[in-house]
């Protein structure tokens, strides 16, 4: 299936994809009015530190170990897309305790949040289209 | 094929779940002692709390049974004829297997206080019938008393918190959550519970029961309205005594195979290999119950898994406060990010043994993740990693594999 990946040397380290997924996350129509005087959340994160820069967010990985330690079972693989139930999880954390990429964290309301490929919104991964530089793509490889 | 699965909690689950990714036609039959329903039990003290609604406590959906087209039996399994391949219920009947799982679970263990016949209000806290048990005793005007200051003492203090007059935890070890966390640690944790209006009784046994009156060691009387005891549970090994190897859970290996032909066992009721210690250990843990019983399931249904990446660990929260931890606690001790809470690392023979985070447990996984894979330490720059979890101090080829391969 198509995922994530990223071309660390082409990251410029704008944080552009950040940006992109909270609007995409958001539901407004309006990037500007969605995050105008809010401190984003987003579900992508740039690691970056001295002139190193790449983003991370889920690698909807094939034996998830997210989906398979979940004490509620809001966490499950939905034809390959690992999605996040967010009625259903109390925030207990398990999957942060095991993601070995980091790409789990908490949303604003307790319940984790996690990239979905955006197929929850705008159908497809809003980060890629916003990124100016090819550093993250969304396509197939095995 | 005939597969039988006695229990239906994670491991259970996972071994049906892992049959059904092999097998779609076999018949598995499911042997429940608590009834049809899947529960989340980790949700008990959600429930309690009133958190979670009842509808809210299904682990899987309520169609799990038909859509895997399992059969499922509601009654206790009291013994394993390994000979004949069958699984004996309570009522005497039969049911023959080809291949079995044994997820049977663990029980609370009560030790024998003196007098604890006589209390009235007493309570386990290690079931959807405990809670709901518990819940319908609770009222504004009670005091609990609770003992054990372990993960289930304490996520049930949480629970009843908001309704109930008072709670008091003793515990017989000097500190709260022994088993996951150390000094420091549980010294944090104590004061953020403390601050909840729970007091504590540690270093402290309680003597003697009388209705409504604790005597602990230390000669203290304290008056209770409700009791529960969590000193702890036992792997429930009964079915494969003399059946297979044994010692404080059934003995498995990395293919959740026990000593005996055709049965598997997954979860609390088995003791497996510790990845990060090399010891072999009753890991009561639900996401080591899950991935033992689908990795039995997969084997049953003659795929090729192993799981030996079992390591103990734990995510808990209390009133808010984040606790994530895992591995062992031995070799150089390495505190770090004192900024946003407590943080231990323990490593040594370039290897990471365990860790500590209270607070601050965001990225938390990337740590589990040296453990579990035993990542030589010199291969990644340690010190950035202990201060910061993040794939930043990995090579950059290894971040390649991570980010740029399917995983």
């Amino acid at each position: 299936m198509k995922r994530v990946y990223v071309n660390e040397k082409w990251c410029l380290g704008c944080h552009l994809c950040e940006y992109y997924c909270a609007f995409a996350a958001s539901g407004e129509k309006d990037m500007a009015r969605a995050l105008k005087d809010i401190a984003i959340n987003p579900r992508i994160r740039i690691e970056e530190r001295d002139d190193i820069s790449f983003a991370v967010s889920c690698r909807h990985c094939r034996e998830p170990l997210c989906v398979k330690s979940c004490l509620t079972g809001a966490l499950t693989a939905q034809d390959g897309v690992i999605a996040i139930d967010g009625e259903r999880c109390v925030g207990c954390y398990t999957c942060i305790l095991v993601c070995p990429y980091g790409a789990v964290s908490p949303s604003e309301n307790g319940a984790v949040q996690k990239c979905e490929l955006c197929v929850k919104n705008t159908g497809s991964p809003a980060c890629v289209k916003g990124c100016p530089n090819g550093a993250i793509v969304y396509e197939e490889r095995g | 094929m005939r597969y039988v699965i006695i229990g239906n909690g994670a491991a259970g689950v996972g071994g049906a779940e892992g049959i059904r990714s092999r097998d779609k036609d076999g018949e598995v039959t499911i042997i429940s002692a608590e009834g049809a329903r899947i529960y989340s039990r980790p949700l008990i003290s959600y429930l309690v709390a009133g958190k979670v609604a009842d509808s809210g406590m299904d682990y899987r959906p309520a169609d799990f049974y038909e859509r895997n087209n399992c059969k499922v039996t509601g009654e206790r399994a009291a013994a394993v004829d390994a000979k004949g391949k069958a699984v004996i219920l309570e009522g005497g009947a039969r049911v023959p297997y080809d291949k079995l799982l044994v997820a049977a679970g663990s029980s609370p263990f009560v030790p024998p206080f003196e007098g604890l016949d006589t209390v009235k209000g007493k309570y386990s806290f290690s079931s959807l019938a405990d809670a709901r048990a518990l819940g319908a005793a609770l009222a504004p005007h009670k005091k609990a008393l609770i003992i054990g200051a372990g993960l289930i003492g304490l996520k049930c203090a949480e629970g009843i918190s908001e309704k109930v007059a008072s709670i008091t935890v003793t515990d017989i070890a000097p500190r709260i959550l022994s088993s996951i966390l150390d000094e420091g640690g549980a010294a944090a944790v104590a004061r953020h519970i403390e601050g909840k209006g729970v007091s504590f009784r540690l270093s402290s046994s309680v003597k003697r029961f009388e209705p409504g009156t604790a005597y602990l060691e230390s000669g203290e009387a304290i008056a209770f309205d409700l009791l529960v005891t969590a000193v702890g549970v036992r792997p429930n090994t009964a079915l494969l005594k003399g059946v297979a190897d044994t010692d404080r859970g059934i003995i498995i290996n990395a293919r959740s195979e026990t000593s005996a032909p055709d049965i598997y066992a997954a979860g609390d009721c088995a003791q497996a290999l510790d990845a990060s210690s090399g010891e072999s250990k009753v890991m009561a843990l639900l996401p080591n119950a899950y991935m033992q019983g689908e990795c039995a399931g997969v084997n049953m249904a003659g795929g090729e898994k192993s799981f030996d990446k079992a390591v103990p660990m734990n995510a808990v929260g209390f009133f808010g406060l984040h606790i994530i931890t895992a591995g062992n606690y031995t070799g150089n001790v390495r505190a770090a990010g004192e900024g946003d809470g407590y943080k231990r690392l323990f490593y040594s023979d370039n290897r990471l043994n365990g860790y500590i985070m209270v607070g601050d447990v965001g990225k938390a996984g990337i740590y589990t993740s040296l453990l579990r894979d035993g990542t030589p330490l010199d291969t990644l720059d340690f010190e950035q990693i202990c201060e910061k979890p993040g794939l930043m101090a990995f090579t950059s080829k290894a971040r390649q594999e991570k980010l740029g391969e399917a995983r």
